[in-house]
């Protein structure tokens, strides 16, 4: 164990190549038939509360559109601080998350109403696709840093991957990882849904691990499909055998299709039964959503009032 | 064909989302004939289909009411060309489970069908009819115009089966509302032939969904419900009505009871009143 975990920690292109050949296979019906039990699993009445509770606190409030302007930004911002305005006991989410030039709105917006304490997580190195240079990568990044972004969350460049260009995809990391130094936490986007197999999301897990992600995330939420069970699955072995190695905690953050309360205590379940329950927290797990929010604060109305809510009850954004 | 052939027998299912789920629950009940032979295994829908219905409905309720009313009108007379073919289906189910001759089914389908022509063409007339430009004392033009209310729950009288469905069921779609059938618990099978012949009628998937099972244990979620807006509560004791209403004051639900099968009113019921104000001149 002692030199995998050197593999892993000693920065070295060379050694984590030679890591990354020792990793066995996954075995994708396994996967598949292990994520799918553990979805049948039941979870109701005060269980499913405390789930609602830590889902929502586990929440990265999204809003990636080309159309976002201030007054979205802002708005999503008093949801993530208050979701639901006619109970306060709500808990606020994890973060939000924006394009880069809505940092700053968002950022002051938090400061100004009550919300210092909830994180701007920005998507950075030209997201969602990742096809730019070096140098746009690093002024994104930077511009985001400078604007209070505290989390940054990059992708990784697939085409390089998928080609078996492992170094440039190291060394991107590893770079946007220095810009980051402690001032903000770096997500590594995967976009498992173009990485096409099992084998390569636990590769471009460890991958990213080790060039110093302090997250792992599924997906842009752009290309589908995005978080799927297994996928996450597999994620959260990535994290957990790290762990063993190195006794790193990693955390992993699904994005992209968890739209429903049943999908989101599917995520927390995996993480329990693969990961371990010290993942169970907004330090190491995180949901990158927009509309889950909402369906999660309708089924708090049902346990709370005991008849079903409607979408109608909820603010839209 | 040899004697010696397995029937297929049909799985009697929901009609959610367009889609023809078994219950989540997983839970069946059995439907006997007026003979007390046993004909059938229908699902037994719980809350939690109920929920899914009332999502589907809500789903497709902007389409459905966003559609031309003239678009309604085409696809609720295409719902009677569909039941038309179904005629003999009809018929050997509402004899097995009602007891009556086949005659005097037939003519029950026949009204049935007939009935989803008459309420075709309110789709497009309803507004004209019942709405109004009202005399208001400024430059403005000022119109009212009656809309779709939204989801809308439907309890159909059990007896007769199919034609107490559909009387039911149409006016409230004609008014442009989304539904969700409760089908009788003792005379279901109308109501699930009718989701077939409703699967095939360019009715967009989660317009009606129809949940088999007891009416008794889905009424007050259905009430209860927030985004549930009205109620037909015609197939209910007046018991179960008045827990019905009690359990809807909170949200304000439209219930109401029908006696006449034809009648505008039981789609004005349905609809609300829009008014518009327009500056005359500009």
């Amino acid at each position: 164990m002692v030199t995998t975990a050197a593999a892993l920690t000693d920065g070295s292109l060379a050694s984590i190549k030679g890591f990354l050949k020792t990793l066995s296979p996954v075995d994708q019906v396994g996967a598949d038939a292990r994520a799918a039990m553990l979805a049948t699993r039941s979870i109701k009445t005060a269980s499913k509360k405390w789930a609602i509770d830590m889902a929502i606190s586990m929440i990265d409030l999204t809003t990636l559109e080309g159309a976002d302007t201030d007054g979205k930004v802002k708005a999503i911002c008093n949801k993530a601080i208050r979701p639901d305005p006619t109970d306060p006991t709500v808990p606020h989410v994890g973060a939000i998350c924006v394009y880069n030039d809505m940092v700053a709105t968002a950022r002051k917006h938090l400061d100004e109403s009550g919300g210092g304490d909830i994180p701007v997580a920005a998507v950075s190195t030209a997201f969602p696709s990742g096809r730019a240079s070096l140098e746009v990568k690093e002024r994104d990044t930077k511009d985001a840093i400078a604007d209070g972004a505290t989390e940054i969350d990059m992708v990784i460049d697939r085409g390089a991957f998928l080609s078996g260009d492992l170094e440039k995809v190291y060394s991107e990391i590893v770079y946007i990882k220095s810009l980051c130094g402690d001032k903000a936490h770096l997500k590594v986007i995967l976009e498992t849904g173009e990485l096409v197999t099992y084998d390569n999301v636990r590769k471009a897990s460890f991958l990213a691990m080790a060039a110093g992600a302090d997250f792992i995330k599924t997906s842009t939420g752009k290309v589908a499909p995005a978080a799927t069970a297994p996928v996450v699955l597999v994620m959260l072995e990535a994290v957990r055998d790290f762990y063993e190695m190195t006794g790193v905690r990693i955390g992993v953050k699904p994005a992209g299709g968890i739209r429903t309360t049943k999908d989101a205590i599917k995520q927390l379940v995996l993480v329990k039964e693969t990961a371990g329950e010290e993942w169970l927290n907004p330090g190491l797990f995180r949901i990158g959503a927009s509309a889950l929010l909402n369906d999660l604060l309708m089924q708090r109305q049902k346990l709370t009032s005991g008849h079903y809510g409607g979408a109608n009850y909820v603010t839209l954004d | 064909m040899s004697d010696s052939r397995i029937d297929v027998k049909k799985t009697y299912k929901l009609f959610i989302g367009g889609a023809f789920p078994r219950s989540e629950s997983g839970r069946t009940y059995e439907v006997k004939d007026s003979k007390g032979n046993f004909i059938a295994n229908p699902s037994l829908a719980s809350r939690k289909d109920l929920r899914d219905a009332v999502v589907a409905a809500r789903g497709a309720h902007g389409g459905w009411s966003g559609a031309t009313a003239f678009n309604r009108g085409q696809i609720l007379y295409r719902i009677a060309e569909m039941m038309e073919g179904r005629t003999a289906q009809f018929v050997d189910e509402i004899v097995a489970l009602e007891g009556v001759t086949p005659s005097v089914a037939k003519k029950q389908v026949e009204e049935a069908i007939d009935l989803w022509v008459w309420y075709s063409g309110w789709c497009d007339k309803i507004g004209s009819i019942y709405g109004s430009t009202n005399a208001v004392s400024g430059s403005f033009y000022n119109f009212t115009i009656p809309e779709a209310l939204g989801v809308v729950t439907v309890f159909a009288p059990a007896k007769p089966s199919l034609l107490g469905l559909v009387q039911s069921l149409a006016p409230v779609l004609a008014g442009g509302n989304t539904a969700i059938v409760i089908a009788s618990e003792k005379y279901p099978l109308g109501a699930i032939t009718l989701s077939e012949a409703l699967g095939t009628s360019d009715l967009p998937g989660g317009v009606v969904n129809i949940l088999t099972g007891s009416p008794a244990e889905l009424a007050p979620w259905a009430s209860s419900h927030m985004d549930i807006d009205g109620i037909d509560a015609s197939g209910l004791s007046t018991a179960q009505e008045k827990d019905l209403r009690i359990a809807g004051a909170d949200n304000l639900k439209r219930i109401f009871r029908f006696k006449e099968a034809k009648s505008p009113q039981r789609v004005l019921s349905f609809m609300e009143n829009k008014t518009v104000w327009h500056p005359i001149g500009v």
